[in-house]
């Protein structure tokens, strides 16, 4: 298990990352927390030529609100989205869904950015950002910055919407609502590992009436699902035992191609998912575990 | 006249024994100051990397490694027919388990690769990267051939023969057949059926396999530095199949990074660095990393077990009736064979119980996968599972207290010496003792009132006990008297320095169980001096007596007798020179604290470190017939049985959310009875060690093929272990009733916890999910299999 050869520039300004991708094309590779790409070398799953150090790039740390919304640096620890009081106040999401990240000495390397770019469709916080509208920032030399809404960023198991040349610098959150809220759970059969099946969510809740829901599952198909239809099934409805049998049967349109792994087959995952939803809508409308 | 018991070595003054001593080793190795394989370098050291078979079956034709000797680094790229020049092919069997047939194997393969992983070439170079580097170079042209991948169909005429001068695919066959079964079943009040399956899995050993090779032939010397658990077995067969003098084979185990039957085997990769050293005249390396050790480390269980008991109306059982079929691989592993398992496994099911009619058919069938062989409690949690599982299913069917029912069952306190149906003979076991023991300490009646209360909550708790005996201090019937040079038997030279230190070499091998500060404290009791004063020397051929290792539970009960013998025999003779140089009586004198002291009273007369000095320095003040011995040796081999059984019960209270089939360990409780606990720490931290791997039988792990007899889990995140969090407190207690076949009564602990717990928890999970009338009976209990088995998915 040791990685084929490789070179290894490190970067201390976006400039360098860019220089980088010019000399060395698709040979270069960013290379952020290491803890997904890392792993994959070893294994020699990847082998690039070139391993482009961003660690060291001042303007990609940071969590800053302006205007109504929160940005976070890609470089941003998992285990700092866990603790950040910024975070926590008007992401809290992501606050939730940190510590069900692998274990802390994980967290404390891996970044938001590495989730993201790295596209696993087990990860947690690809499907946060979905269910936070989250808006992700890339820069590219040639073309300079865009954003991308994060339910189009997500593209396949690990391919999103980033070009070779981009790089993934911020993202921004509009900050929770105060009739918003949130809920995260997921299924793993051991603290810190990838979920069984996992659903992040988000939503206005007005007495017990579901308004502007979003329901993102993970660990169910090659990217993270924002269940539509289970959605657009709750919208307007208060909670109760009926709604979330509706809701439980609207899934089985979303998670149509629900697929299996290694452990789990498609109908068990499927089976997980209507319990999970179930979970979270209570939570949600604040009736705790059912 | 009043009859005393005689006094023994446990009742000495100063006694260690039964005392949580810290180990010396501890600190060192928490300071990371260890020295494994990986950590030493040799001059001239080179490292080898395997091209290994991608497919479970496949012949293989032109190498073309040219690329790959022309890349950086590169020393030699070696075929197996090359290699086979060096290293001849062996044969697992054993002659006591008639019938048993192998093919020949070789440390590479020939021509054909019988399963993914198997060695095909090897690359040597100056680092390991550059050898793996060079792997990717090397092409192969492989012709792929049909896969024997299930075991289940393995013999079926239709299914192509693995090795065609065998014949078949069947490695081994076994059948028992005692009492009247079929008359038992007929009278049977009520009779239970299951089918059982044990998932695949291993032993993940911290520390992964590692050796060096170090050859010498200007002396034609070969030192092999091993993470091993039996140094004197691998030096017989190296100098055996590299055709070496014996006496010119020294192999050296310093610090192992975990074991547990995974280290006592003999490993193509680990021949071929072996044989590689010779051809090429210098040392080799190899250490095996995570992946190689998921494909090529050997692998256990995978047995399915379809049985049945009979039980009369007032709840006795008459019969067990059972067959067991096990898939190993394509070779039986060497030199222990892998019919080892399943033999264990008819052996041992209904083991604590008084039943008089048995029948077990056990078949072995070789596959296209990784070996099988025996790893912790080898069959144990088998034979333990199916029989606890058929007792919980006939509580369930006569609607009786499962511990009711096993009270009527176990065998009585009082009925020993014992022989059980299969022919294992039990010196003197405890299961009431232990049964009681165990349920005062979980308050059995409190737990079975929670348990419903919560029950009335939707809560659905359960709880599961097992019952169970452990083979432990084999004597010569396990490997010897099939013609293995397997020692049984250990011992222990003791050395009084001149400082007064005393310096031990065992045979017995450390694994990071605490082996050797078992036999520092034995030491220790034994002569009288403080633990500081004792040195162990372990795991180095040319240096400690000839003995087995560390397997099947034997380091403490056997290699301590040998260190209790050893320590009394140079007591004695420190008693005898202090006599004379003290002109006192030698029976008026003892040795407590380092000192030589009046027997009574204990006031102190010389320090050792003074009849050193005397002996080593002065010896012309001695008289002149006197020629002291400070050296002795003793060994000893188990005679009286076959085996030291020990036995013990296992209690699993937990909790599965019937919605998605989880399943929370809440608490744990174990009762051993090992004979005498010589360091309560250390057998404490067996137990629960044990009982952990059992847990990760019983919900965690399986080695995933697929049915092309592709590895489909070989990384720590895809094989899951049972991890700290995830683990409930487990509560241990005992019962002593030491073996009086060793004055030290000390029997085997090692694989107690993971013979139970699989059962236990087995028994809680269909206790929890009773209401719904559904049970489980295929480990590991996945989330998915629970759901299943609760008609959820
Ligand atoms: C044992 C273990 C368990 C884990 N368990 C979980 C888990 O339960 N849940 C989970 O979500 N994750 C888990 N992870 C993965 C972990 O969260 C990673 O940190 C994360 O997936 C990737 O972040 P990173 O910064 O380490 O990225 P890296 O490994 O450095 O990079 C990953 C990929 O993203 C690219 N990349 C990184 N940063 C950028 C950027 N700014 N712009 C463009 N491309 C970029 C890299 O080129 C690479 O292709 C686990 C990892 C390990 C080792």
């Amino acid at each position: 298990m040791k990685a084929a050869p490789f070179d290894f520039v490190r970067a201390t300004a976006l400039s360098d990352v860019f220089a980088a991708f010019e000399r060395h094309g698709d040979d270069a590779r960013i290379v952020a927390g290491g803890q997904s790409l890392m792993p994959m070398m070893n294994m020699r799953l990847a082998a690039p030529r070139v391993l482009v150090d961003i660690n060291h790039i001042a303007e990609l740390n940071g969590v800053s609100e302006t205007d109504g919304t929160l940005r976070i640096g890609a470089l941003t620890r998992h285990q700092e989205l866990g603790v950040n009081a910024l975070v926590a106040e008007h992401a809290p999401l992501l606050t939730m869904a940190s510590t069900h990240i692998a274990h802390p000495a994980i967290r404390n390397r891996g970044t938001f950015g590495g989730s993201l770019s790295h596209a696993d469709p087990a990860a947690e916080l690809p499907a946060c950002a979905i269910a936070s509208d989250a808006v992700i920032n890339a820069v590219s030399s040639s073309r300079g910055e865009r954003s991308i809404k994060a339910v189009d960023f997500f593209l396949g198991t690990f391919h999103t919407a980033l070009e070779p040349d981009e790089i993934l610098v911020s993202v921004d959150i509009p900050i929770i609502g105060a009739a918003e809220r949130v809920a995260f759970d997921e299924l793993a059969r051991r603290q810190g590992d990838y979920a069984l099946v996992g659903l992040a969510a988000k939503g206005t809740i007005e007495g017990k009436t579901f308004k502007d829901l979003r329901l993102v599952f993970f660990s169910v198909a090659d990217r993270p699902i924002l269940a539509t239809e289970t959605i657009a099934t709750l919208e307007g409805k208060d909670y109760s035992p009926d709604t979330v049998t509706v809701a439980e049967a609207a899934l089985e349109v979303d998670l149509q191609d629900i697929d299996s792994d290694l452990h789990t087959s498609a109908a068990t995952k499927t089976h997980l998912a209507r319990v999970l939803v179930g979970r979270v809508l209570a939570e949600l409308a604040g009736e705790g575990r059912q | 006249m009043t009859e005393k018991s005689p006094l023994t070595v446990l009742d000495r003054p100063n006694s260690f024994i039964g005392k949580s001593v810290s180990r010396a080793g501890a600190k060192r190795l928490l300071e990371g100051r260890g020295t494994f394989v990986d950590d030493m370098t040799l001059p001239r050291m080179v490292h080898v990397a395997f091209c290994r078979s991608p497919f479970a079956h496949a012949k293989f034709g032109a190498i073309n490694s040219e690329a790959a000797k022309a890349a950086s680094g590169i020393i030699s790229v070696v075929t197996g027919r090359e290699l086979a020049e060096y290293c001849t092919p062996w044969v697992g069997v054993l002659t006591h388990l008639q019938g048993l047939k192998s093919a020949p194997q070789h440390a590479i393969a020939l021509d054909k690769a019988c399963w993914q992983g198997e060695a095909v070439v090897a690359v040597i170079a100056e680092t390991r990267s550059q050898a793996e580097d060079a792997v990717e170079l090397v092409e192969i042209d492989y012709q792929e051939l049909p896969v024997v991948a299930d075991m289940e169909t393995a013999l079926d005429d239709a299914t192509p023969v693995i090795h065609s001068d065998l014949g078949d695919n069947l490695c081994f066959q076994r059948e028992v057949d005692i009492g009247e079964v079929d008359k038992a079943f007929a009278d049977a009040h009520c009779v239970v059926e299951e089918t059982f399956n044990f998932g695949r899995h291993t032993g993940v050993c911290l520390e992964t396999r590692a050796i060096i090779a170090d050859y010498n032939p200007s002396e034609e010397h070969l030192t092999v530095y091993l993470s091993a658990q039996a140094p004197h077995m691998m030096k017989n067969l190296y100098a055996k199949h590299f055709g070496l003098n014996e006496d010119k084979v020294r192999v050296v185990c310093k610090d192992v990074g975990g074991s547990f039957g995974i280290k006592v085997h003999t490993y193509p990769d680990e021949m071929a660095t072996g044989a590689l050293s010779i051809m090429l005249k210098r040392p080799v390396k190899f250490n095996a990393d995570r992946l190689e050790s998921f494909v090529t480390d050997i692998h256990a269980r995978d047995h399915r077990v379809k049985a049945r008991m009979a039980v009369s109306k007032e709840g006795k059982f008459l019969a067990i009736d059972m067959d067991d079929l096990t898939g190993i691989g394509p070779y039986s592993v060497y030199p222990r064979t892998s019919g080892i398992e399943a033999n264990q496994v008819i052996n041992l099911t209904g083991g604590p119980y008084t039943i008089e009619n048995y029948r077990a058919n056990a078949r072995v069938v070789f596959t296209n996968k990784n070996g099988m062989c025996q790893y912790r409690a080898v069959g144990h949690p088998i034979a333990c599972a199916v029989g606890e599982g058929l007792v919980d299913a006939a509580a369930r069917a006569m609607d009786m207290d499962p511990v009711e029912l096993r009270r009527r069952n176990l065998i009585p306190d009082d009925a020993y010496p014992y022989t059980y149906a299969t022919g294992l003979v039990y010196e003197q076991l405890s299961h009431h003792q232990c049964l009681d023991k165990l349920l005062e300490m979980m308050d059995y009646d409190g737990l079975r009132r929670e348990q419903a209360e919560y029950r009335d909550k939707g809560i659905h708790r359960g709880i599961g006990f097992a019952s169970m005996i452990e083979v432990t201090n084999p004597s010569p019937a396990f490997y010897g008297v099939g013609g293995a040079f397997i020692s049984s038997q250990e011992g222990c030279t003791m050395r009084l320095d001149h400082t007064g230190g005393i310096t031990c070499t065992v045979g017995v091998t450390e694994q990071g169980q605490g082996s050797d500060a078992v036999m520092a404290q034995v030491a220790a009791t034994a002569v009288g001096v403080p633990m500081e004063n004792i040195r162990i020397v372990s795991g180095d051929t040319d240096v400690v007596p000839y003995g087995g290792g560390t397997w099947a539970s034997r380091a403490a009960g056997i290699g301590g007798e040998a260190a209790l013998r050893a320590g009394k025999a140079l007591r004695e003779n420190l008693l005898e020179i202090a006599a004379i140089i003290l002109q006192a009586d030698a029976a008026a004198l003892d040795i407590q604290d380092g000192a030589v002291v009046d027997a009574d009273g204990g006031t102190e007369r010389m320090p050792l470190s003074e009849l050193g000095r005397i002996v080593y320095f002065r010896g012309d003040t001695l008289p002149k017939d006197v020629q002291p011995e400070l050296v002795v040796t003793r060994h000893y081999v188990p005679k009286a049985f076959p085996f030291a059984f020990t036995n013990g019960v296992e209690a699993f209270y937990v909790e599965v959310d019937v919605d998605t089939g989880f399943v929370k360990l809440l608490k744990c409780w174990v009762v051993d009875d090992c004979g005498t606990i010589i360091n309560p720490m250390l057998v404490d931290e067996q137990i629960r060690g044990g009982v952990v791997q059992g847990i990760g039988g019983a919900l965690y792990e399986e080695c995933l093929y697929d049915e092309r007899g592709q590895y489909l889990n070989a990384t720590m995140a895809d094989y899951l272990t049972p991890m700290a969090m995830e683990m409930p407190d487990i509560e241990v207690g005992h019962v002593e009733t030491p073996t009086k076949d060793s004055e030290l009564g000390a029997k085997g602990v090692g694989e107690a916890g993971t013979t139970g717990a699989p059962a236990a928890i087995m028994n809680a999970i269909n206790d929890a999910i009773q209401p719904f009338g559904k049970h489980v009976s295929d480990m590991p209990f996945t989330p998915e299999r629970i759901l299943k088995a609760l008609g959820k998915v």
